[in-house]
């Protein structure tokens, strides 16, 4: 039972690390001081979160390890994250675009986590959903201020979405892992975090002006660690410092 | 020995902790001390973090063994996550000496969705007083505040978000 709320864990852990990191490049690189803040600030909060759902990991994996052994050493087909997080940052429009599909994901599901028979993961979301109530706010009102705003920042934003919208089925692909978890009542039940995923997006593309009918395929893989290319390129930079100079601190 | 007055004694100790971010709080104005148990010399004190990556956590959990041992006791932390801390356990006081610092104090959730999420000129300057203010940022200098100015005397001044 264990192994399986470990593996549990890292689909968990693995979604804020990654996207934590993305969001961590953009750290001075801001359109403006407040957004370049504001970023960083909701990777901060990403990171706190993992390291939770990561010290708790290594704990019921009882092999000794930490949670920098999770994050920092494992392979890539080891990480259990969807691929819409290991995406690229672009342009503004891009970040705003990824950032709330994975908010409109992440407060469902730590709405559902709240109640987990777990305390420990029930303990993780009612801390991390304060913080994600947040970022969803700062995410959902950028995303109608562009959509809603000129003609290039609906342009820019509309793409992004079209093309993001793509790696949205990977978030709600059904895994045997989360299926077991939720069944047990540990885990959260993904189809009605589908659901209220597709309710606010629907809702806040309305209010952008945006839409993403026709967008009819997915990529999928992420969460059985297949992933795209772009996340063995994140890991040489994650991973870097922790290879060469095997458990140096900060 | 009297355990009261040893726990009186630790709790004097833990007064002189402070919040490094802003250095005018401290960890009980904060209210994220949960717990202290005293075993002889051996006090293991449990926090509960404010933020999950508030950096300012592991420091506070070395001022507070560092400040035990200048005691004489040896130090243990214990996080726990649950019930979330809240900035409604932030004290009184801690209020007035935020507010005194330059930052405006947490409102009521239901207010500080208002002044966040719909734009109302709810929060007070801390230079002047005055609501007439403006959100610049949902996101300050650090991840529990918002940045505002005062459209009347210009002051940029921080909002210490509910959470």
């Amino acid at each position: 039972m264990n192994q399986k709320i470990y593996n549990y864990l890292l689909i968990l852990a693995d979604n804020p690390l990654i996207l934590g990191h993305r969001l961590s490049e953009l750290c001075g690189h801001g359109p403006n001081l407040e957004t370049d803040i504001g970023l960083t600030n909701i990777s901060l909060d990403l990171f706190g979160q993992v390291r939770n759902y990561l010290q708790y990991a290594a704990e019921i994996q009882g092999l000794g390890k930490t949670e920098d052994d999770l994050a920092f050493l494992r392979y890539e087909h080891e990480y259990r994250n969807y691929r819409l997080v290991e995406q690229p940052n672009t342009d503004f429009a891009w970040v705003i675009a990824r950032q709330y599909l994975f908010d409109a994901y992440h407060l469902p599901l730590l709405n559902q986590l709240v109640g987990s028979k777990d305390s420990q993961i029930a303990a993780i979301a009612q801390k991390s959903i304060k913080e994600v109530q947040y970022h969803h706010r700062f995410s959902s009102e950028w995303v109608k201020r562009l959509g809603d705003g000129t003609e290039e920042s609906h342009g820019k934003i509309q793409k992004a979405v079209s093309i993001l919208w793509t790696y949205c089925g990977g978030i709600f692909e059904e895994t045997e892992v989360e299926n077991e978890m939720s069944q047990l009542g540990i885990g959260a039940n993904l189809d009605l975090v589908k659901a209220d995923f597709l309710s606010d997006t629907k809702y806040i593309f309305n209010e952008a002006a945006l839409s993403v009918e026709g967008v009819d395929w997915s990529q999928k893989g992420g969460k059985l660690g297949v992933h795209s290319e772009h996340l063995g390129f994140i890991l040489a930079d994650l991973q870097y410092m922790q290879r060469t100079y095997p458990q140096m601190n900060w | 020995m009297n355990p009261n007055s040893t726990l009186n004694v630790i709790k004097e100790i833990l007064k002189s902790v402070s919040d490094p971010e802003i250095p005018v709080l401290t960890i009980e104005d904060l209210g994220i001390i949960k717990e202290i148990e005293i075993e002889n010399k051996e006090v293991t004190v449990t926090i509960t973090p404010t933020y999950s990556g508030c950096p300012a956590m592991d420091v506070i959990g070395d001022d507070i063994k560092s400040a035990l041992q200048k005691a004489g006791y040896t130090g243990k932390i214990k996080l726990v996550l649950s019930p979330a801390w809240t900035t409604d356990w932030i004290s009184e006081s801690g209020r007035k000496k935020m507010k005194d610092y330059g930052i405006a104090p947490p409102m009521d959730a239901s207010m500080d969705k208002r002044a966040l999420l719909h734009g109302e000129r709810i929060v007070k300057c801390t230079r002047c007083g005055s609501t007439n203010t403006k959100l610049i940022s949902q996101f300050g200098s650090t991840a529990c505040k918002a940045l505002f100015q005062c459209q009347d005397c210009h002051e940029p001044f921080d909002y210490f978000k509910c959470l």
